[in-house]
């Protein structure tokens, strides 16, 4: 029942008691049989959350825990998927790309960040959305990269695994995840984590105490940016084919808005929000089939609306929730797990 | 051609001014960058389409119906959402005010899908007033450029002669001062959300007959004008519309002379490498916080 730590390598521990530790090895064991147990439809579902997650990652290690804005995640997503199209292309292994295109990734991330570190609040807004934008154009006009028709991904080859491709892929992708999540922890557990959140608190008392301000925060840029290229990599291989159509500005606010609702600075928040938000985008796609109130959304915009329209419900629920949830509850979906555990855990005072 | 290309210059960059004077009211008010600014003028330009083709209101009706609700949803934006927020970081109203856009582009793609439709004003493109060897004016260029100039005139006059623009300058000020003074602060700035939904949709009724009507139609003009605005420095009045002028210029000489393919680009880039020189804008005083 002890909720504050006594000592430093509490702090650090991977799993806090025997409780966390099972029901971790049981998530773990879940995903690992999850391909046998559900249509191959699902696995796709899997990877788009667990792309979602590795950027969600990233962009929470820059926005919840050092404090400086990134609109431009779609930018660094395109520069990692890109890279690893163009290696894959040239008869590069996947594993080799992979890391090219993170380091890609991070290197742009690294660029950015130095004209960004005079700067906060709108200034650093727009300087970010304009890298995003920039990326954008420029890949969408090179002819070397595709140009507006994109690239179609070559398939790497795993049948050292002795499964069929989805199920291969899904468990390169699920281990990359895995990984990301353990590394980011120890991230934010690290000398470098704690800088960023003194970073966040107050940066003239951070540099007061010794923390070099430039330097974390470049590495918080590069950081989130190398994460965004791992994304990218996999998001470009499991999709099978990519243009520049993909990487658009309402991505990157698509990414702000898993981490906002997740709950900022939270790496349990990253992965809820993630999940939530690629789920419930996923779903209001077909609104009509969502049981109850989908036929009642289906009249009303026959009545009233245009009936193709109608996959734009999910926009106006992403903005809603985002909006209730800085209204209501700024520590996000992890926020109300944390007063639903803390209200079971007292239970009944 | 120098003169033509000057004459597109300026039909942009009263566009991108207006934009760039919208986002400054709002932020020197209160320090919120309005993201939503862009979706509020496209909904606002969509109010004129519907009452100019579906309802067949005249003109000046119409116009008069879609500043009103340019007003309202100004209003709607700062009163539902802004003034809830509890303990506010910049962070979170950034976020509201995205979150606003995202509800404004979903619900005016539901209503009107992403079809592109085309907005008949009473200024055609195709009348041309004035034409030399070197240049043609259309009466759509010279009613933009005269809309613009009509609008700024009217905001500077707001600002510096009235008692609003009084009360406003004081909460910009310093709002506790403001208050105790009798000043109602909450209602002022509601009433500057107001008046920039008012400037951006202008923006937004005179650049929808250069590009289409369609949900996405303002992203461009919103992000220029946000970049002009932050090449002039978000709080110097002054300097956001001189900010829309030379992103304008720059963009079409660029695009004319260099390449056409990077126009875009270049407006983002010269504002990345202007905020690594002047990080608070060209024509405003940048202050280190201190302790």
């Amino acid at each position: 029942m002890r909720d504050l730590k006594t000592d430093y390598f509490e702090d650090i521990q991977l799993f806090r008691n025997k409780v966390q530790l099972f029901w971790c090895v049981v998530l773990l064991l879940f995903l690992f049989s999850y391909p046998f147990l559900v249509k191959a439809y699902y696995l796709t579902v899997f990877n788009l959350m667990a792309v979602n997650i590795i950027v969600a990652l990233g962009l929470n290690l820059l926005i919840g825990n050092t404090g400086q804005i990134s609109l431009g995640h779609a930018g660094f997503v395109a520069i990692g998927a890109y890279t690893t199209v163009l290696l894959l292309k040239s008869g590069v292994p996947f594993i080799v790309a992979l890391i090219a295109a993170a380091i890609a990734a991070g290197f742009f991330g690294l660029l950015l960040g130095i004209p960004s570190l005079k700067l906060e609040g709108p200034y650093l807004a727009i300087a970010t959305l304009a890298f995003g934008l920039a990326v954008t154009i420029i890949i969408g006009r090179m002819d070397f990269l595709g140009g507006r028709m994109g690239f179609s991904v070559p398939k790497i080859n795993l049948t050292w695994t002795g499964l069929n491709y989805d199920r291969s892929l899904y468990y390169v992708i699920l281990i990359i995840t895995i990984i990301s999540v353990f590394v980011a922890r120890n991230i934010l557990k690290s000398r470098i984590g704690r800088s960023f959140q003194a970073i966040r608190d107050s940066d003239i008392a951070a540099s007061a105490i010794g923390v070099n301000i430039t330097r974390y925060k470049l590495y918080s840029f590069a950081i989130s940016a190398f994460y965004a290229g791992v994304a990218g990599s996999l998001w470009a291989l499991y999709l099978g084919f990519i243009n520049p159509t993909l990487f658009t500005f309402i991505l990157s606010i698509n990414f702000l808005a898993i981490v906002v609702i997740g709950g900022l600075g939270f790496i349990t928040g990253s992965i809820l929000g993630a999940v939530v938000m690629t789920y419930l985008n996923l779903q209001l796609q077909n609104v009509p089939d969502i049981p109850v109130i989908g036929p009642l959304l289906q009249q009303f915009s026959e009545a009233f609306m245009m009936p193709t329209g109608i996959t734009n419900i999910s926009w106006v629920l992403t903005g809603l929730i985002l909006i209730l949830i800085v209204l209501f509850e700024p520590l996000g979906l992890y926020g109300i797990w944390l007063r639903i555990r803390i209200y079971w855990k007292r239970w009944p005072f | 051609m120098l003169a033509q290309l000057l004459i597109t210059s300026l039909v942009f960059g009263s566009i991108y001014a207006l934009m760039a004077l919208a986002m400054s009211i709002t932020y020197k008010a209160s320090e919120i960058p309005n993201f939503a600014q862009g979706e509020m003028a496209m909904i606002s330009t969509y109010v004129t389409f519907v009452a100019l083709s579906s309802f067949g209101m005249n003109f000046t009706l119409a116009i008069l119906l879609t500043v009103a609700f340019a007003f309202v949803l100004g209003i709607l934006l700062e009163f539902a959402f802004l003034r809830r927020a509890k303990d506010p970081t910049p962070l979170s109203y950034i976020v509201i005010t995205i979150g606003f856009q995202l509800m404004l582009y979903g619900l005016a793609g539901w209503k009107w899908g992403s079809d592109q439709r085309q907005i008949n004003l009473p200024f055609s493109e195709s009348k041309v007033l004035y034409q030399t060897d070197s240049f043609a004016i259309t009466e759509l260029n010279l009613v933009t450029i005269l809309i613009a100039v009509i609008v700024l005139i009217l905001i500077y006059l707001l600002i510096q002669k009235t008692k609003l623009g009084l009360a406003m300058k004081a909460c910009q000020q310093n709002v506790n001062a403001a208050r105790m003074n009798g000043i109602p602060s909450d209602r002022i700035l509601a009433i500057s959300f107001g008046i920039s939904s008012i400037v951006g949709a202008t923006a937004g009724v005179l650049v929808a007959p250069l590009i289409t009507l369609d949900p996405t139609m303002m992203w461009d003009p919103l992000l220029k004008g946000f970049a002009a605005a932050v090449l002039g420095g978000m709080k110097s009045l002054y300097g956001v519309v001189i900010g829309g002028f030379l992103l304008g210029i720059v963009e079409n000489l660029f695009g004319f002379y260099i390449s056409i393919e990077f126009k875009s680009v270049v407006a983002f880039l010269i504002i990345v490498i202007v905020l690594y020189f002047r990080p608070s804008g060209l024509f405003d005083k940048h202050y280190v916080r201190k302790v």
